[in-house]
């Protein structure tokens, strides 16, 4: 204590009188000392720096001592003194942090509090900057503890939406609003169960009045982004695979969460275990697995049958359902006359990277293959718009891709997989594929294979020519490997190749139009870090 | 009893806008200036009347005394005019009707016993509770971006003064009248527009801001009507009315650019100080001359009312302006002579021709288009209502401007005169209100009182159609459009013939960091001793603005009226 105030007299030594001062070093002199003399030299410093946590801290101190030892009116008194000097001190900064929580602090403490007041200090705050995110977050907590009505909240942001609409957090104070207002689902982040349609239309008709009157305007767009829905985050098995070699078995879990990120699918593919050698020694006869999950009360039967070496128990991957979790609207007819607004702002505004957006994510959300050929004319567009964003784009735009080509899939149990001349920037929805054996990769702009192409862990071949792939990372542990095309791509070094070794059953690589071919002898340091290789081509 | 005028003066003026802004420049910058008006009340044409004043007026102006006052005399007979005979030429304010009286009175006997319906306003009520009134007879808002605000900023003029935003731009259109969707915040709230056409609007008034860099956009229309511009950006006829009568308020033939420009300036206004781009000035658009009076009057001004001047003095060999001579017939010799265009004589502007401006106010008990609340400033713009008739601009105030009595609202209507102000104003004033008589429609507003009059509008006037002086400046009255732009600007061009190499207003000092020199020793002669008194009764004023008693009434410096003024002596020197 005696420290703090002592370095405090030190900054502010322009600030005060020679009195002053010699009183703050006698205050620091005498330890502990909670009185009201303290706190009036910690407001004389507190009113020319109201950023200082440390002297909040004492003053607390010295208030909570003097709640024990005074009357209720006393401190009610003093509570409400502390009050208007906060309110002095927000006139000084209207954005410090020390202030605005000590105000929280004295709110609560404050044994008859006058909330009506402290919203309209909120209020007046809010009127000369409406974005102090300070003041929203002491005003939630003015109205969580003073039960303002959600309705009555509802309205609030309505006028300041009405005033100035560029203003994030009134549009997303209304998104923690309306499921409050609309209680449904436990899930309260799917919107389409709560809001009735009335309300839900209302609320797309505000928001479309904001980015029509200003399309440029970021926040408005993040709003209808979140009325449009996002998925709901259900973790569920989707593949089971077991199979065996002579000396052991596997089984394979994959189970997969959908969620809310815009492109990159979290996605777990866990090996459960080994099984014990012995377990499967006789495959002539039928062998059932059954895997439980008790977190989430399933369980899924998986079948190895006679003679076969391998098995597996996926869901369907042509499941339209598959992908679709980022925008959730139950009713397509919504989603299709918001298209229809969007794509008429679009021809007003053609150069406008929010609408062209959009109108992408609706187009999957409604028909991802029936869309394909728009959704990449305006993918194309949008890299030219907004320049700055050319390789988000592109990774968005490559899932997308994945994703039709997935759904174009006959069947689940498809085990040859082209996603050729595609412009993939990156692979994702790899789980999807876990069964593939055969994967081409060629002619895209990839740059490397993930960690997460491990995930492929039924494959045979690989071909991936054509690409600027200089990292191998996901090359990793593929039990089942044979052969790998990696023609016209980047690798440079032999330790890019490394990681080839942990693929027992490489036999064939080719490397034709690698830097890597230009080094002397490497065809001797191959063989010497391969030596599983039979062919080579380089 | 009367106190003398000062013998000399640097700038003699009389008293509009313009000529108060150059008195309180000259005065700034350490001229002495002498402002001297025949009428007994400041701000000439620009003044606000309580109502009883404002009868008075009409009254005064029915029988054309008042505006008979100042007549150059020719250069060669230096004879004084006879005000008579010269009454017929100075008719730059007509009162055509003044269909006041018999309809309130009606509306007394009708009314007031019967119903109780509203809170009913009589005749009586009015004249009873008519210093609450201050009616203007300009008609002007002020552009948040315009001259004269920068002006009254740079100046520190402002602080004489407090101004409120018009809070509403409303527009007659098929019938009824709508509020403008003009800001951006109007535009995501308005009911009326589809969401395309509030894209269109937006990215149309986006355009308009900084129009000049995109020529391309434009430069098809360059000899062809705004209008047709506005036609072939696929604006529908909504928003073509909103943009051209409302925003742009200019005529349908106007040139595309102008059009542009009008917008712009508009939207330039926006957001300084509300979401609308106007200010009103709390008790009527004539403090703004008096607020430069005082400025002025603070700098050693001196202000002579019911004085004035009868000839000039020239200087034979230059031909300048040397003197003048007042009503009392003492000379009071001057660098230079400002005088409103008004105040001269036919043969002195051969050249000049003049337009008019018809003028309407209207006491009425509702506002046009009800709201939640009732204090609303509004700018109602009715466009043509025939083909050839003129686009006529509303301002609507309320009781909170201090312009009415509470429950009343006072309703400016101004355009640009083709007929007489009734020819050309009646038809908008029966289509938005009711008589008092038939309050059967709801939520239509009745008259309660209404004045009818045309103002000369010499703006056009080119300065060398006077046959003047080189020193004698005219400065021209109001002129139809709705900000001040053109007085500044004209006050600047005059201030820069006067003090070629002065700053023009720069800001005045805080009163209290002003030092006051022990014993006021620059006067010189009896006339600026007289000065110091003459300042301080101004000064004083502009203390009491605020309670706001005192302000037509009593002048600083009165000038008792000569019953017979002593002929001009004749000066040849």
């Amino acid at each position: 204590m005696q420290f703090s105030i002592y370095i405090i007299a030190e900054c502010n030594m322009k600030l005060m009188t020679r009195d002053d001062k010699s009183l703050l070093y006698n205050v620091g002199g005498k330890e502990g000392v909670l009185d009201e003399e303290v706190l009036l030299l910690t407001q004389q410093l507190l009113s020319s720096n109201p950023d200082f946590a440390t002297l909040w801290n004492y003053r607390r101190e010295i208030l909570l001592h003097l709640e024990t030892v005074r009357s209720e009116d006393e401190i009610q008194r003093l509570y409400e003194e502390e009050l208007s000097f906060l309110e002095a001190c927000l006139k000084v900064n209207p954005k410090s942090y020390g202030s605005w929580h000590h105000r929280g602090w004295v709110s609560t403490r404050l044994p008859r509090p006058d909330w009506a007041r402290e919203l309209s200090l909120c209020e007046r705050c809010l009127s000369l900057d409406d974005r102090n995110f300070h003041c929203w977050d002491y005003r939630r907590m003015v109205v969580r503890v003073s039960g303002v009505p959600v309705d009555q909240e509802l309205q609030f942001t309505d006028r300041l939406i009405g005033s100035n609409f560029s203003n994030y957090s009134s549009w997303h104070y209304r998104s923690t609003l309306l499921p409050l207002l609309h209680p449904g689902s436990p899930e309260a982040a799917s919107p389409q169960r709560e809001p009735p349609t009335s309300s839900l239309l209302k609320e797309y008709e505000l928001v479309q009045n904001a980015f029509f009157t200003d399309p440029n305007d970021q926040s408005a767009w993040f709003y209808y982004r979140w009325l449009l829905g996002r998925g709901v985050c259900v973790c569920v098995c989707v593949c089971v695979c077991v199979w065996g070699f002579s000396t052991n078995s596997e089984v394979i879990l994959r189970c997969g969460y959908r969620n809310a990120l815009y492109y990159k699918s979290l996605t777990h593919l866990h090996k459960i275990c080994d099984l014990p050698p012995g377990t499967i020694s006789d495959t002539s006869n039928e062998h059932n697995l059954t895997v439980h999950w008790t977190e989430r009360h399933t369980h899924r039967d998986c079948a190895l049958y006679t003679g076969r070496s391998e098995s597996w128990c996926r869901d369907s991957a042509t499941d339209l359902e598959l992908f679709r979790s980022e925008l959730s609207v139950e009713k397509s007819s919504v989603l299709q006359s918001e298209l229809q607004s969007c794509t008429q702002l679009l021809e007003l505004e053609p150069q406008n990277k929010w609408c062209l957006l959009t109108i992408i994510l609706l187009m999957r959300a409604l028909d991802p293959l029936g869309y394909e050929k728009e959704t990449l004319a305006y993918f194309q567009t949008l890299k030219e718009v907004d320049s700055m964003r050319t390789s988000y784009y592109s990774d968005l735009c490559s899932k997308f891709m994945i994703e039709n080509t997935i759904l174009k899939m006959e069947y689940a149990e498809v085990r040859v997989f082209s996603l050729c001349e595609k412009n993939l920037s990156t692979l994702c929805h790899l789980d999807q594929l876990l069964l593939v054996t055969h994967i081409n990769l060629s002619s895209n702009q990839l740059l490397g294979l993930p960690p997460q192409f491990a995930m492929l862990q039924c494959l045979e071949v690989l071909q991936a020519d054509d690409n600027a792939i200089e990292n191998l990372e996901g090359v990793y542990h593929l039990s089942k490997l044979e052969e790998v095309s990696l023609r016209n791509n980047n690798i440079t070094q032999l330790s890019d190749l490394k990681i080839l070794t942990t693929c027992p059953r490489l036999a064939r690589l080719d490397l034709r139009g690698n830097p890597i071919t230009q080094i002397a002898n490497i065809q001797s340091q191959l063989a010497e870090l391969l030596p599983s290789i039979t062919e080579l081509l380089l | 009893s009367w106190i003398s005028v000062p013998s000399t003066a640097d700038i003699l003026l009389h008293l509009g806008l313009s000529e108060s802004v150059i008195a309180a420049a000259c005065a700034r910058v350490g001229q002495r200036v002498l402002h001297v008006d025949r009428r007994s009340y400041y701000a000439a044409n620009w003044a606000s009347f309580t109502f009883n004043g404002l009868l008075s007026w009409i009254d005064d102006n029915k029988v054309c005394t008042y505006f008979t006052l100042l007549f150059i005399t020719p250069v060669n007979s230096f004879k004084q005019q006879d005000q008579e005979e010269c009454a017929p030429l100075a008719e730059d304010q007509q009162i055509l009707s003044s269909d006041g009286e018999p309809q309130g009175e009606e509306q007394l006997s009708g009314s007031a016993p019967t119903q109780a319906k509203k809170k009913k306003i009589s005749y009586t009520k009015i004249v009873k509770e008519g210093r609450r009134f201050n009616i203007d007879l300009v008609s002007k808002l002020m552009y948040s971006r315009g001259l004269l605000v920068d002006l009254l900023i740079k100046s520190n003029v402002s602080r004489y003064a407090e101004f409120k935003n018009v809070s509403r731009i409303l527009t007659y259109r098929q019938g009824k009248v709508e509020q403008v969707p003009c800001s951006r915040a109007d535009v995501f709230g308005s009911k009326e527009l589809t969401v395309v056409e509030k894209r269109m609007l937006m990215k149309f008034l986006t355009f308009c801001l900084d129009y000049e860099q995109h020529p391309e956009e434009y430069q098809d229309f360059t000899e062809r009507s705004f209008w047709e511009f506005l036609q072939n950006n696929m604006l529908t006829e909504n928003l073509q009315h909103f943009v051209l009568h409302s925003i742009a308020m200019v005529p349908r033939e106007t040139h595309t650019e102008e059009g542009l420009r009008s917008t712009q300036h508009f939207l330039r206004s926006l957001g300084r100080y509300g979401n609308t781009p106007f200010l009103f000035p709390i008790y009527g658009l004539g403090e703004i001359p008096q607020c430069f009076c005082r400025m002025c009057a603070v700098f050693g001004g001196i202000y002579c009312l019911r004085h004035s001047v009868q000839c000039l003095v020239l200087d034979k060999e230059s031909g300048r302006c040397k003197a003048v001579i007042d009503t009392c017939g003492q000379r009071i010799s001057c660098s230079h002579f400002v005088v409103e265009d008004g105040y001269i004589r036919e043969e002195q502007r051969k050249g000049v021709e003049h337009k008019h401006i018809s003028r309407a106010v209207l006491i009425t008990d509702g506002l046009l288009l009800q709201s939640e609340s009732e204090q609303q400033i509004s700018l109602v713009t009715v466009p043509p209502l025939e083909p050839g008739a003129p686009a006529v601009r509303l301002v609507e105030l309320c009781s909170s401007t201090m312009t009415c009595m509470p429950g009343t609202y006072l309703v400016h209507l101004t355009c640009p005169s083709s007929g007489s102000a009734r020819e050309d104003l009646q038809p908008v004033v029966s289509r938005l209100f009711t008589k008092p008589a038939s309050a059967g429609e709801e939520g239509t507003p009745a008259v309660l009182w209404a004045v009818y009059f045309n103002m000369r509008d010499s703006t056009a006037a080119d300065r060398s159609g006077y046959d003047l002086p080189g020193n004698v400046h005219v400065c021209s009255g109001p002129d139809a459009a709705l900000g001040s732009d053109h007085s500044i600007r004209l006050a600047q061009e005059v201030f820069r013939q006067l003090a070629p190499h002065e700053e023009f207003c720069p800001p005045a000092p805080n009163p209290e960091d002003i030092v006051y020199d022990g014993d006021g020793g620059q006067g010189e002669g009896a006339g600026f001793s007289e000065a110091a008194q003459a300042e301080e009764g101004a000064a004083e004023e502009a203390e009491e603005s605020k309670e706001k008693e005192a302000s037509q009434e009593s002048s600083p410096v009165e000038v008792g009226e000569m019953p017979d003024p002593p002929p001009a002596p004749l000066a040849e020197e």
